[in-house]
């Protein structure tokens, strides 16, 4: 892997059309090694789309995504990339046949080729790390949706992955587990993780973001910190956005 | 296959041991009602050949070797259907053009003709086209070709059960989320590693009931290569009814042997059905 300081993703005029639907225009986009940007915008905006183009669970019809300098061409380069970017998925998307300790224990074993007794005790620390050290024998369907949430980032950072993706990984909690996801992420982007996030979480994106990016309609209408974001939005729509969301 | 829950050393200042492993109370051990019926057809099977051993014993003893060959066709059958269903439904679902339209192609042609027929084909036509195959490239071995029937039985079986088990397979795969395969693949795994290690693992506990009625079915069926000169226990009843002229006794042990060796597999399959909720 290469530590140069250039961009750790640098997505280059990606565009991908569904059918008829065009979903993402051009998009252009460089995260920073380190850096924590969360993207908004109104559903159906692509911002899910582009997120899952970065380690390509989804395909994208032109331009170039390149991931610590690795560019997403070939099968092989692709599942390299895959190996450095852990994935927070909406719906958890944890093994439902297999314990919790086992869902922490499977790519490590497969994919990093770690013993068992060394899968087990990254597996052991990370349970810990996410505050649920005492469920590693239960089932998934035993836990709740926000327990299921952080096995499932705890099963992503058991890879010891060099960036994160979270895709609206607090939309399918009830309201009083949302905190407990939020806090994990929230101390993920204090220890300096690359982090690339879609969320409706507002408060969560002041707080841990450097960098906010208002997208809709398959493209980037608007990027800046958060504080000049919020209060101050350049683009007509995103103000629109932004009381509809912020008013509440 | 299916009990994958490895007994981990469990850490003791967090679950005491073993307790996360206890079934439910009254459901592991409790023993299926229906197995009285089995023990019911067993015992008639028994009283029968006790009371008037000329000619139920008779039969049964007749048969025996029947049974074997019963047994055998439809085990080896059941186990090659398996591999054949794994990866004919892995061929359904393959967004490889060539490799889809292939599988199709075999399941719709296959589930066309009746059984009865394949099997025919494969025991009378297939050496015809090996032998003449092996005339003209002088392949002594494939010329001379004499039929064998309990391989071309098998071979039929599987070739057209086969064709229904991909489809339960590929419905079965279908059934587990999306998801499931995304979260395997970002994780570094190809293809194949996430179908071996999450996919299939759950979608085998789906499609165990329909699977299990296929053994069954696979079981009856199999008295169809009576016709094509193989001694199963069918061809065996037969046998012993043209020369002892007992065909109400006769075919009575016959059913009853079937229905034994049916309601006890449907038993097993019952079992292990329960067993793997459990596990859950």
């Amino acid at each position: 892997m290469n530590d140069k300081t250039g961009p750790i993703i640098q997505i280059e005029d990606i565009q991908k059309h569904f059918g008829k639907v065009h979903a993402l225009r051009g998009v252009t986009l460089h995260v920073q090694k380190g850096e924590v940007v969360v993207i908004v915008g109104p559903s159906g905006s692509g911002k899910s789309t582009l997120l899952r183009c970065i380690n390509r669970l989804e395909e994208y019809n032109s331009g170039k995504i390149i991931v610590d300098g690795i560019p997403l061409d070939t099968a092989q380069n692709i599942n390299i990339v895959r190996q450095e970017i852990g994935m927070v998925f909406q719906q958890f998307n944890l093994f439902a046949h297999l314990t919790v300790l086992d869902n922490l224990m499977l790519a490590q074993k497969i994919i990093r080729k770690r013993s068992k007794e060394e899968s087990r005790k990254v597996a052991v620390e990370l349970l810990k790390k996410v505050g649920i050290p005492e469920k590693l024998n239960a089932y998934p369907s035993q836990l709740s949706g926000g327990q299921q949430q952080r096995v499932a980032i705890a099963r992503a950072l058991a890879m010891n992955p060099r960036i994160m993706l979270f895709d609206e990984p607090t939309s399918a909690l009830d309201p009083e587990m949302i905190k407990e996801v939020l806090d994990v992420m929230m101390d993920l982007a204090k220890e300096g993780m690359t982090m690339v996030v879609v969320s409706h979480e507002m408060g969560f994106a002041r707080a841990a973001a450097h960098r906010i990016i208002f997208m809709d309609e398959g493209q980037i209408i608007e990027e800046a910190p958060p504080g000049q974001l919020f209060t101050h939005p350049k683009q007509e729509r995103t103000k629109r956005f932004l009381s509809k969301v912020l008013d509440h | 296959m299916f009990s994958q829950r490895k007994t981990e050393p469990i850490d003791t200042s967090i679950t005491p041991p073993g307790l996360s492993n206890l079934p439910e109370t009254g459901v592991a051990y409790h023993i299926d009602s229906w197995w009285w019926l089995v023990a019911a057809v067993v015992g008639i099977i028994a009283i029968l050949s006790i009371a008037k051993p000329d000619p139920y014993w008779r039969i049964i003893v007749f048969v025996r070797d029947g049974i074997s060959v019963t047994i055998l066709i439809t085990v080896v059958s059941f186990i090659l259907m398996l591999v054949v269903g794994m990866l004919g439904g892995l061929g359904r679902i393959s967004t490889n053009k060539i490799i889809h339209l292939i599988t199709t192609l075999y399941v719709e042609i296959v589930r066309g003709i009746p059984l009865l027929v394949q099997l025919i084909w494969w025991y009378f036509a297939f050496p015809v086209i090996i032998k003449q195959i092996g005339a003209w490239i002088h392949f002594a071995p494939f010329a001379e070709y004499r039929s064998n029937a309990i391989l071309l039985a098998i071979f039929g079986f599987v070739f057209c059960y086969g064709a229904y088990m991909s489809e339960i397979f590929r419905a079965g795969i279908q059934s587990i989320p999306k998801g499931q395969m995304e979260a395997a693949r970002s994780l570094g795994m190809s293809y194949f590693q996430a179908m071996r290690h999450v996919v299939l693992p759950q979608a085998l506990r789906v499609i165990l009931p329909p699977v299990g009625n296929e053994f069954i079915s696979m079981l009856k069926d199999s008295s169809l290569v009576s016709a094509v000169a193989l001694a199963d226990l069918t061809r065996r009843g037969r046998e012993f009814m043209s020369a002892n002229f007992d065909s109400l006794e006769t075919w009575t042990m016959i059913a009853l042997l079937y229905l034994v060796m049916t309601l006890f597999s449907a038993r097993i399959v019952n079992y292990i059905e329960r067993r793997i909720k459990i596990e859950r």
